[in-house]
C-alpha cells in the first residue's frame, strides 16, 4: 500500500467531525434510495436492474456501432462530435475552440468525465476562466477540493464548512443559513451565464438513435450552462451511449431513485444540436466530445467489461462501510468508493495504487444497490488476480510482497498435505501476532483441535 | 438406515472453535442423521483467492474436491467458506470443463449448516432451548452470496426461552473480509467498532452468527468495548438443550 493511501485513510478516520459529516449525508441519501425503490413504491424495481443490466450489455457489446449511430444522428441535427482519446485530447479541443471563437469565460455544470482529465486547470493554465455552476462543484472548486462524492460533491461540507469558504474566497461576511449561502451562490452564478461565451456540461445519457445528450440535474445549472453561452460542448464518456431513447424509460426510472431517492430529478433535459432556424434559445453550436481515456482498454475481457455500465448514481458509495469511513478524498483517483475502487486500476493501471482492489471487506453491498447490477465484488477479485500477476511478472514490490506470495505458497502445500498441515495449523495459530491475537480475542486457543476431539469421540 | 452427512468444519472452527463443529455434529445427529469427518479436509482456499492468489487457491480447491467427491452431501458451519465453495470454484475453474463438472456436482452437496436444517432437513424446531435474549449477525457471504437470511431467524423463532432483536442497521459487515482485517487495520476495526455498538445497542447478551470470522471480529470489538456479550454460533444456540 501506498504511504499516502495509508494516510489518508488514517486521517480520515480520525477526524471525527468528518466521520459523522459522511456518515450522516451518504445516510440521507442511502435511506432515500431504500424508500424509493421499496416493493410497495415500485414493484418492478428487481425487473428495472435486470432490464437495464441487459441493455448496458448490450450497448457496451456494440459499442462501436452505436457511438458511430449517435455520431451521425446529432450531425444530421447540426451538432458535431469530436472523438478525443485521452485528457489532452479533451483540453486541446476545448482550448481551441475556445481561442477560435476568442471565448474567455466558461460555464461547467457537474461532469466527472472532465475531473478525470483535469480540465479547470489545463483550462486556467491557459487563461481561461472556468466556474463551476453546480452549488456543491461550486464550493468545492471556491476551496480548491476535487469532488468528495460522485452525487454530492461538497458531501463532507455542512454550513458552517461552507461559510468558511464563501468568507475567505467570496470576500463577504460569514453567513451561515443555508438558503442565504445558496442565493448567494446564485446571484454570483447567474452572472456568469450571462457573460459566458461557452457551456461546459457531461452527459448522463449519448442517445444514439436520436443523436441526443441527456442531462439529468436538480438545480437546473445544466439547462443554463447549456442553453445560455453561444457554445454548448458535451464532454461524455464513450460508454455512456444507450440504443434508443425508449430505453431512458427504464434509466431514468433507476437514476434519481439510486442517486438521492427522487423518482425523478427536477430537470431532465434532451439536448440535440444547436439553436435552429425560429428557435429563440439554445447555443449556436453544438458539439460533443466522446472521451476515451482508458475506457476502451476494458474491452476485451468480459467479466471487467461490465465496469463500464456505471451511470455515475452513487448508490454504491452511500451503502459501502468502507466509503462511508474514508470517504472520497482517500481514493487515489477521481471516482471514489466501490465503483472508483474498481474503475481506478482499469483506467490508470493496477500498478497505479495496487493496494485499492484490496481495501474492501468484499461485503457485496454495493452490487446489491447498482441498479445495473455491477458485480463490483467480482470485478475487485479479477483486480486483485490481476495485481499478483504483474507483481510477479514484473517483479514489482518490495520484501512484504515476496513473503506474502512465499506464505500463500506454503499454505497451499500445507492444505494438499493433510498431516502435515494438522501438525503446521496450531503452529500457525501460536505464530499469529500478539497484537493479532489480542484483537480477535484468540490470545489462549482451545486446548485441542476439532480434529482431536473428534477423534477421541 | 440413517442418512449420512459429511462435515467440513473450516480451517477457522477446527483450529479456534472446536466447540462449534461439535456443536453442530450434535444437532445433526439430534435429527437423526451419522455424521462423518473426512480426515484429509484442510480450507477451502479462500483466503488464496480473495488476495488474487489463484494458482495456490486452485491447489487447495482440487484438494477440497478429491476430499469430498465421495461423500453425499456436505454440511459448513460458514456461509463464507460455502460461498466460496459454491460461487467461486466456477471462477477457478473456468477453463478446466472436466474440473468445472466435479465442481458442478460439489456445488448440489454442499449446504451451510442453517441452509441444511431449513432447505434438506426441513426441519425449523430442532428442540433447543436457550433462555437469552440474543440478537443476530447476517454474515455478508451468507447473506449476500447465498441469499441466506430468513432461514437462520426461523430456526432461532422456534428456540424456547429465546427472544430474538434485530440489529438496527441491519446486514451491515462487521469488518472482517479476511487479510483485509490485517491490511486495512484501522478501518476494520473501526468496522468492528460500529458493528459492537449496534450489538450493544439491542440489549442483547449474546450476538449469534453462522461466520465464526465474523464472530472473532465481533468479539475483539465487544471485548474493546468492554461489552459483557457472548459470541455464539448458530450451531451452538441449536444444539443447547
Amino acid at each position: 500500500m501506498s504511504l499516502e493511501f495509508d494516510r489518508k485513510i488514517h486521517e480520515a478516520l480520525s477526524n471525527q467531525k468528518l466521520q459523522l459529516k459522511i456518515y450522516a449525508n451518504t445516510g440521507r441519501m442511502k435511506e432515500g434510495r431504500e424508500a424509493s425503490v421499496a416493493p410497495d413504491v415500485l414493484p418492478d424495481y428487481q425487473e428495472l436492474r435486470s432490464q437495464a443490466n441487459a441493455l448496458k450489455r448490450h450497448a457496451i457489446d456494440h459499442l462501436d456501432h452505436y457511438l458511430e449511430e449517435f455520431e451521425r444522428n446529432a450531425e444530421a441535427r447540426g451538432g458535431k462530435v469530436f472523438w478525443a482519446k485521452d485528457a489532452t485530447e479533451v483540453a486541446d479541443f476545448i482550448l481551441s475552440l475556445a481561442r477560435e471563437r476568442e471565448a474567455r469565460l466558461i460555464v461547467k455544470s457537474k461532469s466527472m468525465t472532465t475531473e478525470e482529465v483535469d480540465l479547470n486547470e489545463r483550462l486556467e493554465h491557459h487563461g481561461l476562466e472556468a466556474v463551476e455552476t453546480d452549488l456543491g462543484e461550486y464550493i468545492m472548486q471556491l476551496a480548491g477540493e476535487r469532488p468528495f462524492h460522485i452525487v454530492g460533491p461538497a458531501l463532507h461540507k455542512d454550513r458552517y464548512d461552507v461559510a468558511d469558504i464563501f468568507e475567505k474566497h467570496l470576500g463577504i461576511g460569514r453567513e451561515t443559513v443555508i438558503e442565504n449561502q445558496a442565493a448567494i451562490a446564485r446571484a454570483r452564478l447567474r452572472a456568469k451565464f450571462l457573460a459566458a461565451d461557452l457551456g461546459i456540461s457531461g452527459a448522463n445519457f449519448l442517445v444514439a438513435d436520436s443523436g441526443a445528450v441527456v442531462l439529468v440535474e436538480n438545480e437546473g445549472n445544466a439547462r443554463l450552462t447549456t442553453t445560455a453561452p453561444r457554445i454548448h460542448v458535451a464532454v461524455a464518456g464513450i460508454e455512456k451511449v444507450i440504443p434508443r431513447a425508449q430505453d431512458l424509460a427504464v434509466f431514468l426510472k433507476l437514476l434519481a431513485r439510486s442517486a438521492t431517492g427522487q423518482a425523478l430529478s427536477v430537470y431532465t433535459s434532451f439536448l440535440s444540436g444547436p439553436r435552429r432556424r425560429g428557435e429563440i434559445d439554445g447555443p449556436e453550436e453544438f458539439y460533443v466530445v466522446l472521451v476515451d481515456n482508458g475506457r476502451t482498454r476494458l474491452l476485451p475481457d468480459r467479466g471487467k467489461r461490465q465496469s463500464l455500465y456505471c451511470i455515475r448514481c452513487g448508490a454504491c458509495l452511500n451503502t459501502c462501510p468502507v466509503y462511508r469511513r474514508i470517504g472520497g478524498h482517500s481514493f487515489p483517483w477521481v471516482y471514489a468508493g466501490p465503483i472508483g475502487a474498481i474503475l481506478t486500476p482499469q483506467f490508470l493501471g493496477t500498478a497505479h495504487e495496487p493496494a485499492l482492489p484490496f481495501a474492501s471487506s468484499l461485503c457485496g453491498a454495493c452490487a446489491e444497490v447498482c441498479p445495473v447490477k455491477i458485480d463490483i465484488p467480482k470485478v475487485l477479485l479479477e483486480l486483485r488476480h490481476e495485481v499478483r500477476r504483474s507483481e510477479a511478472r514484473e517483479k514489482r514490490g518490495g520484501a512484504a510482497v515476496r513473503l506474502e506470495r512465499l506464505a500463500f505458497r506454503v499454505f497451499a502445500w500445507l492444505a494438499t498435505h493433510p498431516r502435515a498441515y494438522r501438525l503446521a495449523a496450531p503452529l500457525g495459530v501460536a505464530l499469529l501476532p500478539a497484537r493479532l491475537r489480542e484483537r480477535f480475542g484468540i490470545d489462549e486457543p482451545p486446548a485441542r483441535s476439532f480434529r482431536q476431539l473428534w477423534s477421541r469421540r | 438406515m440413517a442418512d449420512r452427512v459429511s462435515l467440513f468444519v473450516t480451517c477457522v472452527v477446527d483450529q479456534l472453535f472446536p466447540n462449534i463443529g461439535l456443536a453442530m455434529t450434535t444437532v445433526l445427529e439430534r435429527l437423526g442423521y451419522t455424521v462423518d469427518f473426512p480426515e484429509s479436509q484442510t480450507c477451502c482456499g479462500q483466503p488464496a483467492f480473495n488476495n488474487g492468489y489463484w494458482a495456490e487457491a486452485r491447489t487447495i480447491a482440487r484438494h477440497f474436491l478429491d476430499t469430498f467427491e465421495t461423500c453425499g452431501r456436505i454440511v459448513v458451519p460458514s456461509g463464507s467458506c460455502t460461498a466460496m465453495v459454491v460461487n467461486h470454484f466456477v471462477e477457478l475453474f473456468r477453463k478446466e470443463p472436466e474440473t468445472l463438472a466435479r465442481v458442478d456436482s460439489l456445488r448440489q452437496r454442499i449446504w451451510e449448516f442453517s441452509a441444511f436444517l431449513t432447505d434438506v432437513a426441513g426441519v425449523e424446531d430442532v428442540g433447543a432451548r436457550f433462555e437469552e435474549v440474543v440478537t443476530f449477525h447476517d454474515g455478508c457471504h451468507a447473506l449476500r452470496e447465498l441469499g441466506i437470511g430468513s432461514g437462520p431467524r426461523r430456526l432461532l423463532a422456534r428456540v424456547r426461552g429465546l427472544e430474538l432483536r434485530e440489529l438496527a442497521p441491519a446486514g451491515e459487515c462487521c469488518g472482517f473480509g479476511g487479510t483485509f482485517s490485517v491490511k486495512f487495520e484501522e478501518l476494520s476495526t473501526a468496522m468492528a467498532a460500529a458493528k459492537a455498538d449496534a450489538i450493544m445497542r439491542t440489549g442483547a447478551n449474546a450476538v449469534v452468527s453462522l461466520d465464526p470470522s465474523c464472530l472473532m471480529q465481533i468479539r475483539g470489538a465487544l471485548a474493546r468495548a468492554g461489552a459483557p456479550v457472548r459470541i455464539l454460533h448458530l450451531a451452538e444456540v441449536l444444539a443447547s438443550a
